[in-house]
């Protein structure tokens, strides 16, 4: 290598360089998916989803909204032209976390025909979202990458709309927080994954901090939250109010995966549910004993699954080939 | 995308060849635009995962990112004792640019590995793992071959042009992978394998245009044979350890007897502990602004920009006026930025103000130490020395982000800015009663 002239040095630096351009280009040809928005499936018939209260279910198929009837939810499914990555909705009120663009995502609320009514543009990528019951407040989670003071690590932000006054709360990093009774603060406090309850002020949500995860309940007008339990994350209202699906870490240890289980919240017992593979999901409740999660295969494609919510039964596949479940209530 | 990566050769090695960059690159020697180009180049490819790795696992894998943060403090050990042992080996087997290009190609295997990885998050933690490891084993030797390319006089405009070099790349990374997405849509995979060839390319360049002793050394070196490299000549400690012999494990911890290196050593340990961290000082200004959380990124962008810009006029400040005073220099930017975040400036000028130091901080201390580091560590133990420095301030540097973060919940994060000044302006006056006898002959020397 000493003994070579500068010219072949350029050369072969050139030689190389034209080569492993070519391995990139080749590459990219190949794995390149086509341009633009992809169609939504043949397969499926194409028409208007509509988020008015009935037996249907809703979901994300091929990233796009799509519905199903709630008695036959393998079968023929209608699926629309919006492109989201998590929907739900309730009484009339949908949320969409969609692309803005190449880069970037927003939040979409959307009337019962899934016409756009008003859209907040959210910081990193889309992970959690939620209708109260009453189709007044809307809620979500993103993943934000290399602000934590781990450099490498990820935090999430977690938003809060008001439809009725307007109001939009992009942060709940700013709440007051009280931990085991007493007040307390962090640069680490990070929260994901909100349920409101019927009053459309007081909710549940995940904080996680110092390396726990913590159940706790918000006031939204209050601005504060406080510490119910550990090891508790994207709480689920159940419709009576008196429950929470959530997921919870196998032996506190977020690695070793979540237990999908319930959690009654007068005695504040746990009950785990009969599905034992692993659920990073915020559950939803189809009606008062069944929950609706999403699955993913080896390869990451998505399947929609229903357990019973009282521990007992078995898993059964709900909707194959979708994501994001929401019943239409 | 592939138009740069095409034409990036046929522009840069006329850089580094000798014949004409001895005019047109009368800065800096072509060693160091040589190692400037390949840290160019595999910022460029780290800079590209970096900035689609969010999107891949969220979005691409489906994984909850959450849990990768969590060994992260045990990654930074393992990085830092390694990086040490590669010093060693570096200087033992007297090739540093053999251990750097190992760690380079590390890092291009990793791009690979990422693809390899699948859904399987222990598998995505150890590929993570393996890329900063490579970082890790080829920073210092990369330092001092730079140190070694260079007459003492001028290693602050050696590092100031290879920093500056290395930050372009960083911008630049992005924007790339912005550019293979917008070709393949949402297919990462392509991501990854852009940034293997941009890797596997920067090694190329080492391998052809880095040379381990420099061709045309400085008057009074010998060409060829065992002898250190060339600024041992200028270099009084170092002349005892000219003789051959392989460098002994207990050569090391004699280093850290010596007590100039010791001192040096102890000094960026200590300056490692009073710097909290970017993701604390960005964190602390969107807060205090309620910057919408959107334009949050560009902090680290307009740091790097100042950065970049300021690298090579600082590093050139530095050969005239003394590396030390520079070093404190951009400590001291250090310690206002943090006085600005607890202070009462407020808005616009508070941002500007903040980046701006906190740019002029990176561009005075980070390439500037390594250049006032060099000539006190003697020829023999370079490298290793180098890789003490750098790892004693990321192991303390760790130290302090878990502290701030408990200064953060006891006082609240105004207060806790306010003690991180202070401790800045205590640890630059240990700095300078630790450093300013042992380097006031070399700064007179050089200005």
């Amino acid at each position: 290598m000493t003994t070579m002239s500068t010219r072949a040095k350029v050369g072969v630096a050139a030689a190389s360089a034209v080569l492993l351009g070519a391995v990139a280009a080749g590459y990219a040809a190949v794995a390149a998916e086509p341009a633009g928005s992809p169609a939504p499936p043949a397969a499926a018939g194409v028409g208007a989803v509509t988020l008015e209260p009935g037996p249907r279910l809703l979901t994300v198929t091929d990233r796009h909204v799509a519905s199903v009837a709630a008695a036959d939810p393998a079968g023929p499914r209608t699926v629309s032209n919006l492109e989201c990555l998590r929907v739900y909705a309730a009484a009339g009120t949908g949320v969409c976390l969609g692309p803005e663009n190449a880069w970037s995502y927003q939040v979409v609320v959307l009337d019962s025909a899934l016409r756009p009514r008003q859209s907040v543009a959210i910081p990193g990528l889309p992970n959690r979202a939620r209708v109260s019951a009453s189709g007044r407040m809307i809620s979500w989670t993103t993943f934000v990458g290399g602000d934590s003071y781990t450099a490498s690590g990820f935090s999430t932000r977690t938003g809060i709309l008001d439809t009725r006054s307007g109001t939009t709360v992009t942060s709940l990093e700013g709440f007051a927080v009280t931990r085991d009774g007493k007040p307390y603060r962090s640069a680490d406090v990070n929260y994901w994954g909100v349920t409101f309850t019927a009053d459309d002020n007081v909710f549940y949500a995940t904080m996680s901090t110092g390396g726990k995860r913590y159940l706790v309940r918000g006031d939204l007008a209050a601005r504060k939250v406080e510490t119910l339990k550990e090891n508790v994350e994207c709480p689920s209202l159940s419709p009576d109010g008196t429950r929470l699906a959530f997921k919870q870490a196998i032996d506190a240890d977020p690695q070793r995966g979540w237990r999908l289980s319930v959690l009654d919240l007068a005695a504040m017992r746990v009950t785990p549910t009969a599905e034992t593979t692993s659920v990073d999901d915020q559950a939803a409740w189809l009606d008062a004993e069944t929950l609706a999660y999403t699955l993913r295969q080896d390869d990451g494609r998505p399947d929609v699954w229903a357990v019973p919510a009282d521990g007992s039964g078995a898993p059964r596949l709900l909707v194959p080939n979708a994501e994001s479940p929401s019943p239409l209530t | 995308m592939y138009l740069s990566t095409v034409s990036r050769p046929r522009t840069e090695p006329p850089s580094v060849d000798t014949g004409r960059s001895g005019r047109r690159f009368a800065l800096v020697s072509g060693n160091v635009v040589a190692l400037g180009a390949v840290s160019l180049i595999t910022d460029v490819s780290a800079e590209m995962v970096t900035a689609v790795l969010p999107l891949y696992l969220v979005l691409g894998l489906q994984l909850s990112p959450l849990a990768f943060g969590v060994v992260d403090g045990v990654y930074t050990g393992a990085t830092a004792l390694l990086r040490v042992v590669g010093g060693f080996v570096a200087d033992r087997i007297r090739r540093r640019k053999l251990v750097a290009g190992f760690g380079y190609a590390l890092s291009a295997v990793a791009k690979i590995g990422l693809l390899l990885a699948g859904r399987s998050v222990p598998l995505i933690g150890a590929v993570i793992a393996v890329d900063r490891l490579g970082k890790g084993v080829r920073s210092a030797p990369r330092d001092a071959l730079i140190t070694a390319s260079t007459p003492p006089e001028s290693l602050g405009r050696a590092f100031g042009v290879h920093r500056t070099m290395d930050s372009v790349g960083a911008f630049l990374g992005p924007l790339v992978a912005m550019a293979v997405l917008l070709a393949v849509g949402r297919s990462y995979d392509a991501v990854f394998v852009t940034s293997f060839c941009v890797a596997a390319l920067a090694v190329v360049v080492l391998v052809l245009f880095v040379r381990e002793r420099p061709s045309q050394p400085p008057a009074g070196e010998p060409a060829a044979g065992d002898a250190p490299s060339p600024t041992d000549q200028a270099d009084g400690a170092a002349g005892e350890d000219a003789d051959g012999g392989k460098v002994a494990v207990r050569e090391v911890f004699g280093l850290l007897r010596d007590r100039p290196a010791r001192r040096l050593v102890t000094a960026a340990v200590l300056l490692g502990l009073a710097t909290v961290g970017d993701g604390f000082v960005y964190l602390l200004l969107q807060r205090r602004e309620n910057v919408d959380l959107s334009w949050f990124p560009l902090f680290a962008v307009g740091t790097s920009l100042v950065y970049l810009l300021l690298a090579t006029p600082i590093g050139l400040l530095a050969d005239r006026i003394g590396r030390l005073p520079v070093v404190l220099g951009g400590y001291a930017a250090l310690g206002v930025t943090y006085l600005l975040l607890a202070g009462p400036v407020a808005g616009w000028p508070l941002l500007v103000l903040a980046l701006t130091l906190y740019g002029v901080f990176y561009a005075a201390t980070d390439g500037v130490l390594i250049a006032l580091a060099g000539p006190v560590l003697p020829a023999r133990l370079r490298t290793t020395g180098i890789a003490l420095v750098q790892s004693g301030q990321a192991l303390a540097y760790l130290v302090s982000s878990v502290l701030f973060g408990l200064g953060w919940q006891a006082w609240g994060p105004e207060n806790a800015a306010g003690v991180a000044a202070v401790a800045v302006a205590a640890v630059l006056l240990v700095t300078v009663l630790l450093l300013a006898p042992a380097y006031r002959p070399v700064t007179r020397k050089v200005s």
